[in-house]
This record gives C-alpha cells, structure tokens and sequence, in this order.
C-alpha cells in the first residue's frame, strides 16, 4: 500500500455529503490531531493575551488603541487557522506538485525584499512594506517551502521505492534548492532566520535516512561557518554585543545587557504563579523592549509566573511530541521528511525564543511560534500546522 | 498504535526518528529546569531587583529650624529665595527633550540657552559641570535668583512652561541681628558627603546630595535638632521615568528652633569692644621687644554667674557666616582655612588656651587655705624669691611687705605665692617625694577648680586645658624625652638649656615648677570658657556649671518645648567663709588693685564688681592679657594675645560691656532704660499660636550714642587693619552678594 497517487481525503470513506462526513467515524474531524490542533489554539490565544499585556500601555506604538495589538493577534490567528485548513483541504500531496510554484514565488518573495520595496526593522532588511500597514516577512514562507521542496526530492526516489535511501546526488540536489533562499537572506541580514533554516536542514536530512556522512559533514561546515564569520567579523557590531552579553549576563546591563537582563528580571520575579495578568511591574512599566514580540516569553514568566511558563513549554511539548509521532507512523517518507522538518523547526525556534528569554541562548530575532506577535510568523507555523494534519488524515487508518 | 504501516521505512530512518523526539524533549526540559531554577529558587532576588526597578524616591528637604537669641531674634534663619526648577522627567517626554521650553525660560530668567540646558543634564564621566548630580526624578534647581516678575511669568503662562516650577524655598542666612556677627558659635553648614549619604540612606531620614549639615558650632551641635526629617515621596516609574502611580508619601517635617541663652544686643557689645581693644592694644608701645603690641587674637566670654548660660561670646579674627550659605567657593575658603589666614573659624573662647597668669591667683589662694594656710596671715610679699640661684621676680619689682593673702589678690603679689608654693613643694618632699602620695595641693586644687578637661559647653571641639601635674609631666616628658636629649645642651642658648634641664628631670616635679605654676605661668593652659566658669562659681558660691549656650528648643509648632537645663560639674573646694573673702579681695582689685584705674566711676556700691588681671608670659611672644570679671550676675572674661596687661589691654572694654549690661552711664549713674540686660533673661520668647516666635525689634548698635565725644569709629580706617579681620560691618570683604539684594521681594510670593 502506498497511497502515493491518491491525492484526495474523499477517497478513504465510503461517499457521503458535507459535514456529516467529515464528522463521521472515520471522517476527516476524527482523523485530525486534535491534541496539536487544541495546543496551537490555546498558545495562540496564550500569546494574545501577553501580547495585549506588553502593548496595552505602549502607546508609542499602538497608536493609541490599546487593543490594536490584540485584535491583530486574533486576526493573525485567524488568518492562520484559515490558512491551515486549506492546507489540509489541498493536502501535503498536492503541495508536493506545487512545490516548484511555490518555491519559486518564496524566491521571489525574497528577492523583493532586497528592492526597494522591502523595509528594513530592527536591522534587519527582511520585511516587504505593503499598503495599509500590511507587511510581510517572507523568509517566515521560506522555511515552509524549503521544507516541502527537500523532501520532495529526498523522497521522490524512496517513495517510489527505488531505494532504500536518497543518494548522494539528491542530497546535493536538495541542499542546494535550500542553500539558494537562505544565502539571500543571510544577505538581508537575518542571522536568526538562516540559523532556523539551518536547523531544518539538519532535521530533514536526518529524517531521509541520508548517509550520515552527509549528517556529520553538515555540522561540520556549519562549525567551520561560524568559525569564519567570527574570525572574519562578518558579524555586525550588535550581534557580536549579544554574543557577549549572553557569554556575561551581567555585562553592562544599562547596554548591551539591557534586554536580557530585564527580561530575566520579569521573569524571576514571577515566582510561582507569577504577579497576575497586566500585573507585572516590568511589564507595565515596560522595561523590558520587544516584549510583544521575541520578549514575549518574558511577559508569561512575570504575570502568568512559573505555571503558566511551564505551562507554555508543555504545550509547545504536546505539538512536538505530537510531531514526532506523526512523523513516525506516516508511511510514506515524503511525510516523514516534512514533519521532521516542521518539528526542528518548531523546536530551534521555540528552545532559542525561550532560551534567550531565560538567559541560556544568546539573543537573535526569533519568534515564539504562535505566541509572539507577528503576522508572517504566525502564517507560516499555522500553515505547518496544516502540513502535519495533512500527513496525518492522509496516512491510512489503522486496522 | 503499535502496528506501523509496512513501508519502506528503514529502521535508519526510524532510529534517528527517536534521536530527534529524545533531543526535543530534553530541550524542552531544559526550558523547564531553567524556569524553576530561574522563577522558584531565586525568585526572590529577582522580585527585589524587580521591585527596584520602578520605584523612584523624590526628597522634598525640610526648612531646617531657626536660632534665636535669648529674646528671640532669629541669629540664623532661612531666607526665603525664589527657585526656578525643571522637572526632567517631564521635558524628556517632549519631541525636542524640552529645547523650546528651555530656550524660552532662558529669555526670561536672562541666561543663555546653552547654560540653561546644561544644568539639566545629568553629569557623567564624561560631562563636566555645570550638570545635575541628583536623581534625575528631582527637580533640577535652573536659578535660586530668580525674581518676582520673572517667577509671575513663569507661574502665570505655565502652559508655555510645562514642567517648569518657580517655588519659593528655603535657604539658610545669618541675617547678623544688630550687627552681631557670633560667627564661631553659630559654626557653618556645609554639603553632605557621600560617605554621609550612604550612612543615612536607609534611615528615616536620608540625605539629599543638595543637603546642608552642620560643621561646627551650634548648627554641628544642635544638627539632628534643627535638621527635621525630609519628606519622601516614591512614585513607581516605568522604563523612561514617567510616573504610572505613587507608592508612598512622607511629608517633609521642618527642623526643630533653639533658643539661646546669646542676647544678640550684649553679643554685638561685646564683639564690639574686644575688637576696639584689639585695635587699641595695637596702637600701645610694647617696652619689651620694642615693637607696638600685636594684638592678633582674642576672646570674651559673658556668662549667666548663676548659671553658666553664656549670654555672649566672641571671637576675634571673625568672619562672614554667610560665605557658606549656597556652598563655599574656593577663594574664601582658603581665605578662611589656609595657612596665611589668621584662622577666623577657630572659637577661642573654647578653642584658644593659653597660660592664665595671675588671674590664676584665684585657685592658688583656694589651695593655699586647703593646705592650711590662713586667709588673714601675713605672708612676705619681696620684690623678688630667689631659690637655688634662680631669681623669681615680682612682676614690676614692687614690694609691699608681709600682706594677707587678700591684698595679694588685690595687688597681684607674685611672690608670696612663690613663697606658699615652694613651701608645699618642700612639703611634699622635694624633687624626691616622700614615700606614699604627696598631697599636691596647688593641682588637687586646680582639678577641683574643673581644669584640665573641657567644661562640657555645648559645642564641638572644646578643648581642654592643661593642669602640669605630676602624671602630665612625666607623660610629657616620655614623649618628648628623646628629643630634648637629642637636642640639649648644657651651656647652650636658653631653648638648648631647657632642653637639657628637662632631659635630665623633666619627668619630676621641679620646685621652679610649681614656683610657676601658682601665678598660672609655666607650662598651665586655661581657656577663656573655663575662666569664665570658675568665677562664676566664685560668684555663685561655688557651683561649677557646664556652659549652655542652647536654652531651649520649640518644636515647629511651638508646642512642644524642651528647655535644656543647665548641669552642675563640681563644686568649688571653699567653703562660704574663704569665698567671701576672696569675693572682697576681688573686689578690691577694681577699688584699689590692679584694675581700678580702668573700673574708675564705676557705681561699686551699687552693683559690686570683682576682678582679677593677669599678664601671662609667652615664650617667644609678647604677652597674653586675661581679665576675668564678675558682678553677681555675670562673668566677664577677655584674652587677647600679644597685648600686653590684662587691665590694661582689656580693662576698658569689659567696662563698657558691663556699662552696656546694667546701663551704667560715663558719670556712674544707673540708666536702667539703658540697661541691656540688668538681670539675666530667664524667660523663653513668646511663641504664637502657629508656632513662630516673636522677635522684639532690634535696633542699630551704636557704641557712641550717649557719648559727647566719640573716638575712632568704625569704617574709618585703622591704624592697622591687616592684622586682624574689622568687625563685621567693615567687613564687607567676605560678604556674599545677597546682603545687598532689596529684601522687598520677599513679600510677594511667600
């Protein structure tokens, strides 16, 4: 059974119409992860309430509504869930046929980004400025399509059942269809993102089975790469402050240090069950910058306190070890490649957003998936989150 | 599940699957660790450092309590100044941080926009100053001079002046009432340190980098009085400063008053005449060393006799007080501390000690009667007592025969104290005492007197005179010893001499010693406080009082008052019978002694007064003058160093003071409306319903008013002004700008 050419959810049930057959017994309702699906639904609206939180009082920013923030984390949400269903209406396998469109539009996308059209924020040129105060970032898209499009390679020869594991051609292949979108935007320069991408590359290629000298080879390119980038300060000077102010964290914490140091602040202060939501005296008095975005971890820890931040890592746990398991038991590789990509994507992201938040991971531009503010971002892991419950409505039923 | 699909799934694939689900999972448990790590085992560290964070303390300082004089006129007070301030925190909200705002206020006040924006910046390493210093949540004072229309402008247009304060505050003034200067008494204020800062930073009442405290004299020693506690505010702040709540709020509590037992009136008297006689001594030939007498310092002290309350006390060098108000500069500074300066800060009266003289006398009687000797005896006063080969002399050589101890008071007759002393210091056994304590009954005596340890007046850094027993000089010469050894000769110059002598025996009591010691020469050091204490008690019948100058204190309100009693040291070792005949023989000095030709016209019958004079010899210097006074209700006592007898540098000026006292006019006769102060001031001033304290005006001091003719006077130029510092109003030297400002504006906006 390979199910490879079957590209509809209609053809695993017997006929029936609309809604009623998607909740039937076997229907696609009873097929979906609930357990992600209700975990990516309570971050979300985890994530707007910290960021109504941290933005309530900015009114540098939110232009002086101060529920501009949270009305646009739901929309964000919203638009997200939309975006997740139709993933799953289309389906991972027909997204493998639309691979070439696709990448090649993140392509472009981020291409646009170094014209005059794209925008630079917080130093990084990452950012396409559209009318009306929409904006996006397409290197959010680009970890999904370079997702989708190794695999599709990895996997084309495997799944047809050619071979045991991707040859070295393919590996070569797929590497290079990544390494294209993410030198544009290590050029940008959005050192976070490509580290991400990085990580994904890793997790793919660890997923296709392929040679492990391909494994150890890459790990060692990216030991020599960061080597060469220091050693040739490629860096910029504030990346190289965040290096030394996580390397020290009590290094001028009025500069460099500031971030990291007040973030920690809010968060030890929390306590147990913290200090009660829009309670936290760092975060009204908004000590703490980027706090509805990359610092937003830091708002849970003050107000929500050691409960509800370990109740956020629980339910990143639960979408991850959820993951893993669909990774697992999907039966085709294609899927596997996919959601081992989607796992270390969500797992980098989500260890270096906390990490940095806590202290133990120097600081870089990253966002808590579904709970930092960010529409782009948002997109992309809710899209994610489609691709996963497409592999696993479309893997056949147990027994 | 446990039936995976059959695929081509290799178990590769499917390990490496289970690496990556275990290395996920392991982060995520790192994340947790580190929360708990971060949230429960050092929360707490953190939620203080939290806490902050956005807590801010504004210090509004209290009006620091004022001096009165024993009627109430304020010697110190608080000027009211009109302080224009900038509220940082307020202009850093602005677009342009404040620009326009303080452009604008700088055209009013009529400063430069550039000096105006740098006094609101805050200093660092790198900024010098002018910057501000003090918490950025403080106003920041722009112009303590602002003036009334500049300040109307201000209040009334303050739309156009958002966070732009101009407030009347406090600051402190020696307003000199009646041009009484009391400069050494009142003592200075001067900004807190850091070190201070620290120490009060966690008590109730911190200190503001702007505080003033108390340096010297009353306002070091009455400091926590008059200081009051400051009134703190904590505003909980957010990350720019900007308030978002207030926490806590403290209301600042003005600083106690304290009254004085100093009568402004009899202070200026007395700072008058001794700077007169200062002058007058200067223009006096000194016979000895052939030049005018130097007259470059001196010290009066009038005390209550009954009960030690120091009604005036003066200290000449002197200076402006109000040099310290609004910080010091440099240049005065040094003029005041430095090595050319004549020291104007030291108080003499309870800071400068030297040898008593005869005025001394006093005491050795006092011993001479516990040592057994008759008051009434006849006792050879020679012209001169000769012991070993040494010649002790007679001060002028004069020789009036076998006297009683009484008439050598009168006559201050060295020489049968010599003959009484070495008669003790036989007694005692020689330079070898006897086995078992020798009586000692010239420094028992002394000791008993209160000498050689300070009276306990209430101000800072009392000294405290020197009695050269036995213990003290072989202390003296333990820690001199090697020098004198090194240094003496026995046929050498006079220095190299003594040297040798007190090499060989310095440790033991000498017979030339105590020779000298009983008319207070040698090595004996009294200060002008500890005379003026002991005949008072002589006056008193014997109680030694602690000198107060403090008298009461009023708190703001008024209502509560805390007098401050006086305290008793000792007594006086006579009994009522040798006291009143001392009290004669005192007397007697004024009628018929050494002193009578300075008290002449004096109403004796009427108002009794005693005396005794003293011409103290210096090594190397010419003579200190001592004259210690008394009546029945107060001691005078005057020094002045390097101006020759005590009556006749002083004897004229402590007249005029007790002229002043009991309004005695130039031909004897009492004019009680005159009087300054005929009795002493028992009650405290007045005190209204809301606290302040009435103030009887205080009119001009005019030393010539019921004088037909009128000496040298003031302002005019002396025949040697550099030697001293004129009194207060020549002195214009050190004189800060604001006496000459109009004190019109004070009653605009206060």
């Amino acid at each position: 059974m390979t199910g490879a050419n079957n590209f509809s959810v209609s053809g695993y049930g017997p006929a029936r119409p609309g809604w009623t057959r998607v909740f039937a017994r076997d229907g696609l309702a009873r097929r979906l992860d609930w357990p992600i699906l209700l975990s990516a639904v309570a971050l979300s609206l985890i994530g707007t309430a910290l960021v109504y939180s941290a933005t309530r009082n900015r009114t540098e920013i939110n232009q002086g509504d101060p529920y501009y923030f949270l009305i646009r984390h739901l929309m964000n949400t919203g638009i997200g869930i939309a975006l997740m269903i139709g993933t799953i209406w289309l389906g991972h396998r027909t997204l493998r046929t639309a691979v070439p469109i696709l990448y090649g539009l993140s392509v472009f996308l981020i291409l646009m980004v170094l014209t005059p059209l794209g925008a630079t924020i917080n130093g990084n040129r990452n950012w396409i400025v559209f009318g009306g105060g929409f904006s996006l970032q397409p290197s959010e898209f680009v970890k999904v399509t370079i997702t989708l499009g190794m695999a599709m390679l990895l996997s084309a020869r495997v799944d047809a059942g050619d071979k045991q594991y991707p040859d070295h051609r393919t590996v070569a292949q797929s590497l290079g269809l990544a390494a294209v979108p993410m030198m544009i935007i290590l050029l940008m320069p959005d050192l976070g993102s490509t580290m991400v991408m990085v990580i994904i590359v890793l997790g793919v290629l660890l997923a296709s089975g392929a040679s492990n000298r391909w494994i150890f080879g890459l790990l060692g390119a990216g030991a020599l790469g960061a080597v060469a980038v220091w050693q040739l300060h490629i860096l910029d000077q504030y990346q190289i402050n965040r290096f030394a102010a996580f390397a020290n964290p009590d290094l001028d914490p009025a500069g460099v240090g500031y971030n990291t140091s007040q973030a920690r602040i809010a968060i030890g202060s929390g306590g147990l069950t913290g200090a009660g939501l829009f309670h936290g005296s760092q975060t009204t008095g908004q000590f703490v910058p980027e706090q509805q975005t990359d610092f937003v971890f830091s708002v849970a820890g003050e107000e929500l306190g050691f409960v509800g931040g370990g109740l956020i890592i629980v339910l990143i746990g639960v979408v991850l070890w959820r993951a893993c398991r669909i990774a697992r038991e999907t039966t085709e590789l294609y899927g596997t490649i996919v959601a081992a990509g989607i796992i270390a994507w969500f797992a980098f992201q989500s260890f270096e957003n906390i990490g940095m938040n806590l202290g133990i991971m120097p600081v870089a531009g990253i966002p808590l998936p579904f709970v930092s503010y960010g529409g782009s971002s948002m997109f992309a892991v809710w899209i994610a989150v489609g691709l996963l419950q497409s592999i696993r409505v479309q893997r056949p039923l147990s027994a | 599940m446990t039936n995976i699909p059959e695929t081509g799934r290799t178990p590769r694939v499917q390990i490496r699957l289970v690496v990556i689900q275990i290395l996920v999972l392991s982060l995520l448990g790192t994340l947790g660790g580190r929360l708990w790590y971060l949230q429960i085992r050092s929360g707490a560290e953190y939620a203080k450092e939290a806490s902050g964070n956005h807590v801010q303390q504004v210090v509004q300082p209290a009006v620091r309590g004022e001096i009165l004089d024993a009627r109430g006129v304020p010697i110190a007070d608080n000027e009211t100044r009109l302080v224009v301030s900038a509220s940082r925190t307020d202009l850093m909200k602005m677009k342009d941080r404040g620009k326009a705002v303080l452009t604008k206020l700088a055209g009013v006040l009529g400063m430069k926009p550039q000096d105006v924006m740098d006094k609101v910046r805050l200093c660092d390493a790198k900024t010098a100053q002018p910057c501000w210093n003090g918490s950025p949540y403080q106003p920041i004072p722009i112009t303590d001079d602002a003036n009334p229309r500049q300040a109307l402008q201000i209040r009334e247009r303050s739309e156009d002046f958002p966070g732009i304060t101009a407030e009347p505050e406090a600051l402190r003034r020696y307003p000199s009432p009646g041009e009484a200067n009391t400069a050494q008494v009142l003592g200075y204020l001067s900004p807190v340190t850091d070190e201070e800062i620290q120490q009060a930073k966690n008590t109730s009442s911190p200190y503001l980098r702007s505080d003033q405290v108390g340096r010297s004299g009353l306002e070091r020693q009455y400091d926590q009085v008059l200081r009051g506690k400051a009134g703190v505010t904590r505003y909980e702040v957010d990350n720019l400063g900007r308030v978002i709540g207030k926490a806590k709020s403290d209301s600042a509590q003005p600083g106690s008053n304290l009254v004085t037992s100093i009568d402004a009136r009899v202070q200026r008297v007395a700072e008058y005449e001794l700077n007169e006689a200062m002058k007058a001594a200067r223009a006096q030939f000194d016979k000895n060393t052939g030049e005018n007498y130097k007259a470059d310092s001196g010290a009066v002290v009038v005390m209550e006799a009954k009960t030690g309350r120091v009604v005036a006390m003066a200290s000449n060098p002197t200076y402006d007080p109000n040099v310290w108000v609004g910080g010091i500069s440099a240049k005065d500074y040094k003029q005041l501390t430095g090595k050319e300066s004549d020291y104007p800060l030291l108080n003499r009266a309870i800071q400068g000690q030297s040898a008593p003289g005869s005025t001394f006398k006093v005491v050795s009687t006092a011993a001479a009667i516990q040592a057994g000797y008759a008051f009434d005896g006849n006792y050879p006063c020679t012209s001169s007592y000769s012991v070993g080969g040494q010649v002790f002399k007679n001060f002028e050589g004069e020789n009036f025969g076998p006297i009683s101890l009484g008439r050598a008071l009168e006559v201050s007759c060295d020489t049968v104290f010599y003959g009484l002393a070495d008669n003790e210091w036989k007694k005692d056994g020689g330079i070898h005492p006897k086995k078992g304590q020798p009586k000692d009954w010239f420094f028992r005596t002394a000791h008993q007197f209160g000498l050689g340890r300070p009276t306990g007046v209430d101000l800072p850094n009392e000294v405290s005179g020197r009695v050269p027993d036995r213990q003290w000089k072989l202390k003296y010469w333990e820690a001199n010893k090697d020098a004198w050894c090194k240094t003496g000769k026995k046929d050498g110059s006079y220095v190299e001499k003594i040297a040798y002598e007190n090499c060989l025996e310095g440790n033991r009591m000498r017979e030339g010693d105590e020779i000298n010691y009983s008319i207070g020469q040698g090595d004996t050091l009294l200060t002008p406080i500890q005379e003026a204490d002991i005949y008072s008690a002589i006056s008193n019948g014997g109680t030694l009082w602690n000198p107060t100058i403090g008298k009461a204190i009023i708190s703001p309100d008024g209502k509560k008052i805390t007098e401050i009693k006086p305290q008793s040291h000792g007594r006086l070792p006579i009994d009522q019978k040798t006291r009143d005949v001392m009290d004669e023989a005192l007397a007697g000095v004024v009628t018929r002694g050494t002193a009578a030709w300075k008290f002449g016209g004096w109403p004796q019958d009427k108002i009794p007064l005693h005396a005794k004079t003293g011409t103290a010899e210096v090594y190397g210097k010419q003579t200190t003058s001592w004259l210690a006074t008394y009546s029945k209700d107060y001691a005078v006592v005057m020094t002045i160093a390097q101006a020759g007898t005590g009556s006749g540098a002083s004897g004229e000026a402590v007249h005029k003071i007790y002229n002043a006292l009991y309004g005695v006019q130039d031909d004897g006769s009492i004019d009680n409306k005159k009087a300054l102060l005929p009795t002493p001031q028992k009650d405290l001033p007045k005190i209204r319903t809301d606290g302040s304290i009435v103030s009887p005006k205080i009119e001009k001091f005019d030393p010539n008013a019921d004088k037909a003719t009128g000496q040298d006077q003031q302002g005019t130029p002396t025949d040697n002004p550099s030697a001293t510092t004129p009194s207060p109003t020549a002195s214009n030297r050190t004189t800060r700008r604001r006496t000459d400002r109009p004190k019109k504006r004070r009653r605009i906006l206060t």
